[in-house]
């Protein structure tokens, strides 16, 4: 599958998921600031994209609970709800695209579910197709 | 109390879909108040029949262990309007289960005409991605719902 139709089936999840406008779902887009997605919608993202990338029935494509969303990271990652410096490394692997300056600032963990942007989606997706 | 708004499941295969119907009656007070003298089933109604149809569903999934929260609506589209003297069918099938929710695809229907199509998600709320804390007791699915799932004639379908 090529990045191209990737991101069609990334745009039309989102569209169908969050009732957005096709032109509102760029590339840099913030699924949460930009698109006004809350909790749940990560769950019925994650749920519809399992859907739309399944080509086989007797292999449906799955996306473990933690990999494309972290909702919580390993010891070592985070204490007290902090990023270490390894977790602040672990989330730029994650999300290369992502703005961290006020993650360093504050090392608020909450916070890194406000950082998800598109194109983090269909980056995952490249590397989990690929 | 708890407020039923289904009268009996007539099909219930479990981790999979259900069937409940609920008879309008023209003594149900709240038909009156949306339309004087033109009584219908409001589509809130509409929509919280099928969210007590498939929350069950959902629960009975995870043998009611889970506190089953309506987290979102998708969609809901209406086809006709409900009159008293019908008898509404909802019909929910489950499209994802997982350790976190479940998304679910509803069709309403009177007498096999389309009343509505409804998506909708559950959450497990104990496995939020919102990190949010909720009291230990499941609130939910209580001893009183048991008796409740008597009332719907579940006996047979499912274990109590």
């Amino acid at each position: 599958m090529t990045k191209d139709e990737i991101y069609k089936k990334v745009q039309g999840v989102l569209v169908e998921c969050l009732g957005v406008d096709e032109d509102e779902v760029t590339p840099q887009a913030s699924l949460r600031s930009d698109l006004g997605a809350e909790s749940i919608d990560f769950l019925d993202i994650v749920f519809r994209l399992e859907k739309v990338f399944t080509t086989d029935p007797s292999k449906p494509f799955q996306i473990p609970r933690n990999e494309l969303f972290p909702e919580s990271f390993e010891p070592g990652l985070v204490e007290d709800n902090k990023l270490t410096d390894a977790g602040l490394a672990e989330v730029h692997r994650r999300l290369p695209h992502a703005d961290l300056t006020e993650l360093k600032a504050t090392r608020d963990a909450g916070l890194v579910q406000n950082l998800f942007a598109v194109q983090d989606v269909c980056d995952y997706l490249e590397r989990k197709l690929g | 109390m708890r407020w039923i708004w289904i009268d009996k499941f007539v099909e219930f295969i479990p981790k999979v879909s259900a069937t409940a119907i609920k008879n309008v009656t023209l003594a149900e007070e709240h038909l009156h108040d949306l339309y004087p003298a033109f009584p219908i089933v409001p589509h809130s109604l509409i929509v919280e029949g099928m969210a007590q149809t498939a929350g069950i569903l959902v629960g009975e999934a995870r043998n009611f262990q889970e506190k089953v929260i309506l987290a979102k609506i998708g969609r809901a589209t209406f086809h006709r309007l409900v009159r008293p003297g019908e008898t509404l069918r909802f019909a929910a099938k489950i499209e994802h289960l997982s350790e976190q929710g479940a998304s679910i695809n509803g069709t309403v229907t009177v007498d096999e005409e389309s009343v509505a199509d409804i998506e909708m998600m559950f959450s497990h709320i104990d496995q939020n991605m919102a990190g949010l804390e909720f009291p230990e007791h499941n609130f939910v699915f209580t001893e009183q719902f048991t008796e409740l799932l008597r009332t719907y004639r579940l006996e047979g379908k499912i274990a109590l």
